[in-house]
């Protein structure tokens, strides 16, 4: 891997960790304040566990008004701080600092308002994105929003990453779904955007927040949105022929009219590592499977599903198979969500891309992918949500012999600059965090950088807040960007990956 | 030479000493002409909704109305790009041809304005970030809103975002774009997701009693499974009979008794599928058939339009208040409207448009201090001739007010862009 370039340390600061761990201390309990080094080992890295730091210290605070303080305190004292959800993220956004102060935002774990009339629930950062879906379920509610990560992921994280899922075609990812924010400012001064009512007047902070990886502010509360469940969710399992065949067919779906809740493809590589690691049931002589999910009410989803059959057989599907329970359609997304943990399986190590391309750029994108796959005798496995246009190749190498290591570095950044190129993006879920940093210049130039700066300048003047992430530090274009995960063990290998 | 004839020698400018930059390029040039000079400019498109916000203070206008024309229209990918100030009309009728449609439902400000149609561009609404009827069930223009290309304060030519979905690279500008007067960047093309068209529609039309049994109504109407896509409250106002004789013959349908109070909402889909909703809410509302009327599809989509126009408020002389707050506290605000002001609810009941039939701004006021103990907020949308601006016509609290005006720097330093045209300073 390559030497990860970070901000230049502060040796005063390093030098004054004492004096700052006993200052922080006054402004919360001291309980909260970690500074030994088992205390902080937890903390040196989140879900891309390839780098890790250890922190000057770690802070725990329990309010709005503790945050407030920790980062007016830090601030004056020109301290850098890193704030934290869960830790879940794929690109490295919460990767400590040494000379920075960690702030986690654990101890935010509770529910605050269940507001059914307004339809919303008012949330401490730390819950997860699943326990507002479980707070609400009883009365038939839930957050649209689903990352794979759901179970663990904080729903401070999902604003800070704009973390979508396999439902964001029909119900957008965070920033459509929630209400309002309360965030700290790096100077301290706490602000409150939106709140239980739609499009707050003016400039839509709440939206320049949501994805901004924390480098803007600290978020300490978030009032989200929640639907009523759909009375109906049926979903298809669909084999093609040919990549073809498949990825004409999802095309085919989307501009017949048809919004499905999640439609999602994976390539005969990727058929066989699922159906091995998780006796799924899938069609195994498919070179395509497409797995079609749809909601709403009795009639309206039969009615889809009749148009969805009538295009997939006029694409020449192989097999089709529909959910007959709900039991049976937890069972096609099974292998699915098995994805990551059965390419881990297959191979020492694998990268996992995350790059977004026009839908019916499918095709081209997966025989380019292959192509490179030959060329750097690397296997690879394709998943896609089909439904916008997100795909995820993974690459399996042996992370030990340093030539494959090498080969699947250039590897994976052929693919996503091939996404560019294709009309696509080089994030479209995971975020650029310290792990696609130096790519940004294959999508935006200097002046678009250069705004984007000025807009961290203009809420962060000392780049105090979460420095060293997402804009390039080389300013060139480095051959980085993508989740190592090394012999299976994914920080989180439990959680299923999309 | 004069400074403007410096700049008029590159840039078309019409008698009215408008200029009209042709491109993306000429735009630039012009900024960053002007930003030199610091001389700033109001950017106005086809002039729709220039109406809407403070006037502002500034020696120049640019308008940005030739920089028109569809770039790109992808049916399969729902996405089409657009140059800045191309017609909604346009648009709208080039995805018609796809059966695709802009789902936020653009309103149409002409109505109130002039008192016929004029739907202005795609960079005035997204400037002013106004959806219609669909809002709380699609979102607004803000969320169908994919990238941007435009031109800072300095001239520079900046873009964030993309034609697909899926995308967190770099900060969402798009948003901040959304619902920003013109004040952060001259736009001069957007990317905008489309939607298929729903095969058809259906409204029902229910006449209830007092202002709790309509927000119960519209309570279990947003917490249905059975979903709908549009619900309004039309009040009586038996006292203001100029206002009843205009309720009466805009919302003129056969099957529609326009003199009573109404709730209407509206069921999109197929035809099977929406008789199936209809008949599950009728339930959960429990209405019987004889509390209710329904418009088809030939009734159903002019009164949605004519909702989405304003047409009750054509040509409006007095002030049009545009306010949001959070559903459950409607029926208080029902109550403080009552027979005072005129007024309906949209958007199931979050939406308020209020007419202020008022010289003194002391009503506004009111209103204001209301928006904001009801956790929302309010816009003066059209003022009268009399308006003195003694109230601002936004809201905005302090804090955000001082981050608004960094983030302003950040884009426009000098304050070429629009200057004051949401807040003084910004």
């Amino acid at each position: 891997m390559s030497e990860l370039a970070l901000p230049k340390i502060d040796q005063t600061i390093l030098n004054r960790k004492s004096e700052i761990v006993k200052n922080l201390s006054k402004l919360t309990d001291k309980e909260n304040v970690l500074s030994e080094a088992d205390e902080l080992r937890p903390y040196e890295t989140d879900a891309l566990s390839v780098y890790t730091q250890t922190p000057l210290a770690v802070v725990l605070p329990e309010n709005t008004d503790e945050v407030s303080e920790i980062l007016k305190y830090c601030y004056s004292e020109n301290i850098k701080v890193v704030p934290r959800g869960a830790g879940t993220g794929l690109s490295g956004g919460a990767l400590p600092l040494q000379d920075a102060i960690l702030i986690g935002l654990g101890k935010f774990n509770k529910i605050l308002e269940i507001d059914y009339e307004n339809k919303c629930v008012v949330t401490q950062p730390g819950v997860t994105n699943l326990g507002i879906t479980h707070a609400v379920q009883h009365k038939g509610f839930y957050y649209a929003p689903d990352p794979s990560s759901q179970l663990a992921c904080s729903i401070g994280g999902n604003v800070a990453e704009n973390s979508g899922g396999v439902h964001s075609l029909k119900y957008g990812t965070t920033t459509n779904n929630i209400l309002g924010v309360q965030m700290v400012m790096m100077d301290g001064t706490i602000c409150r955007f939106g709140g239980k009512s739609f499009d707050q007047e003016g400039y839509d902070l709440m939206g320049l927040i949501c994805g901004s990886e924390g480098l803007l502010g600290v978020v300490t509360e978030v009032t989200v949105k929640i639907l009523k469940k759909p009375e109906v969710v049926k979903a298809a399992l669909i084999g093609f022929p040919s990549i073809k065949e498949g990825g004409d067919a999802a095309s085919e779906i989307i501009s017949s009219g048809i919004v499905p809740a999640g439609m999602e493809i994976m390539d005969k590589a990727l058929i066989e590592a699922t159906d091995n690691f998780s006796k799924a049931g899938y069609p195994r002589d498919a070179e395509l499977l497409l797995i079609v999910e749809l909601d709403g009410t009795e009639s309206e989803v039969n009615e889809l599903i009749k148009k969805v059959e009538v295009i997939c057989k006029k694409n020449n599907c192989s097999s089709l198979k529909l959910s007959n329970s709900e039991k049976e359609r937890l069972s096609f997304w099974a292998g699915r969500k098995a994805a990551f943990p059965a390419c881990g399986a297959m191979a020492p190590d694998y990268y996992c891309m995350d790059g977004s391309i026009p839908r019916g750029k499918l095709a081209e994108a997966l025989l380019e992918i292959k192509k490179l796959s030959e060329k750097y005798e690397l296997p690879v496995a394709n998943c896609f949500h089909a439904g916008d246009g997100n795909l995820h190749p993974l690459i399996m190498f042996d992370g030990n012999d340093k030539e494959q290591l090498r080969k699947t570095e250039e590897f994976g950044s052929e693919i996503l600059k091939t996404c560019v190129r294709l009309g696509g993006v080089i994030t479209g879920e995971h975020g650029v965090g310290i792990e696609k940093r130096e790519l940004m210049c294959e999508m935006f130039n200097d002046n678009d950088i250069q705004q984007q700066l000025n807009i961290k300048k203009s809420l962060d003047e000392k780049n105090l807040l979460n420095p060293g992430k997402v804009y390039p530090i080389l300013r060139k274009c480095a051959e980085e960007g993508r989740v190592h995960v090394h012999k299976n063990k994914d920080k989180f290998p439990d959680l299923p990956r999309f | 030479m004069s400074t403007k004839i410096k700049i008029n020698s590159q840039i078309f400018q019409d008698s009215n000493k408008v200029y009209y930059p042709k491109d993306e390029a000429e735009v630039s040039d012009l900024i960053r002409e002007l930003y030199k000079q610091d001389s700033p400019t109001e950017i106005i498109g086809n002039n729709s909704k220039s109406f809407i916000g403070n006037k502002t203070q500034s020696a120049n206008t640019t308008s940005l109305s030739k920089i028109s024309g569809i770039i790109d229209y992808r049916p399969e990918e729902l996405y089409i790009k657009v140059k800045a100030c191309t017609p909604i009309n346009e648009i709208e009728e080039v995805l018609s041809e796809n059966n695709q449609e802009l789902a936020f439902e653009p309103i149409d400000f002409g109505y109130i304005k002039e008192g016929k149609s004029n739907k202005g561009t795609i960079a005035g609404y997204l400037s002013c970030n106004y959806a219609g009827s669909r809002r709380f069930k699609v979102g607004s223009v803000r969320d169908h809103v994919l990238g941007f290309k435009g031109v800072n304060g300095k001239g520079d030519i900046i873009k964030s975002g993309g034609t697909v979905v899926k995308n967190v690279t770099g900060y969402d500008l798009s948003k901040l774009i959304a619902g920003s007067f013109g004040t952060l960047v001259a736009l001069t093309e957007i990317t905008l997701k489309v939607l298929p068209k729903k095969d058809s529609s259906k409204t029902v039309i229910i006449y209830p009693g007092d202002f709790e049994q309509i927000y119960d109504f519209l309570n279990k109407l947003s917490s249905s499974s059975s979903e709908i896509s549009g619900a309004v409250f039309v009040p009586e106002q038996s006292k203001d009979k100029d206002f009843v004789i205009k309720k009466n013959s805009v919302f003129k349908f056969n099957d529609l008794k326009s003199n009573f109070s109404f709730l209407a909402f509206r069921v999109e889909g197929d035809k099977i599928s929406i008789e199936e909703k209809i008949n599950n809410l009728k339930k959960e509302l429990e209405l019987n058939n004889s509390d209710i009327s329904t418009l088809d599809v030939y009734q159903s989509e002019p009164f949605w339009k004519k909702v989405n126009n304003l047409e009750v408020f054509e040509n409006t002389e007095h002030n049009l208040i545009r306010m949001v707050i959070p559903p459950a506290n409607g029926s208080k605000l029902c109550k403080y409207l009552e027979n005072n002001h005129n007024y309906f609810v949209d958007w199931c009941g979050s939406l308020f448009w209020i007419e202020i039939n008022s010289k003194k701004e002391e009503k506004i006021k009111d209103l204001k201090k209301m928006a904001k103990e009801f956790g929302g907020y309010l816009t003066v949308i059209k003022t009268s001739s009399e308006y003195d601006y003694g109230e601002a016509i936004f809201t905005v609290d302090k804090v955000r007010l001082m981050i608004s005006e960094k983030v302003k720097q950040s884009f426009d330093p000098k304050r070429i862009l629009n200057p004051g045209k949401m807040y003084r300073g910004v």
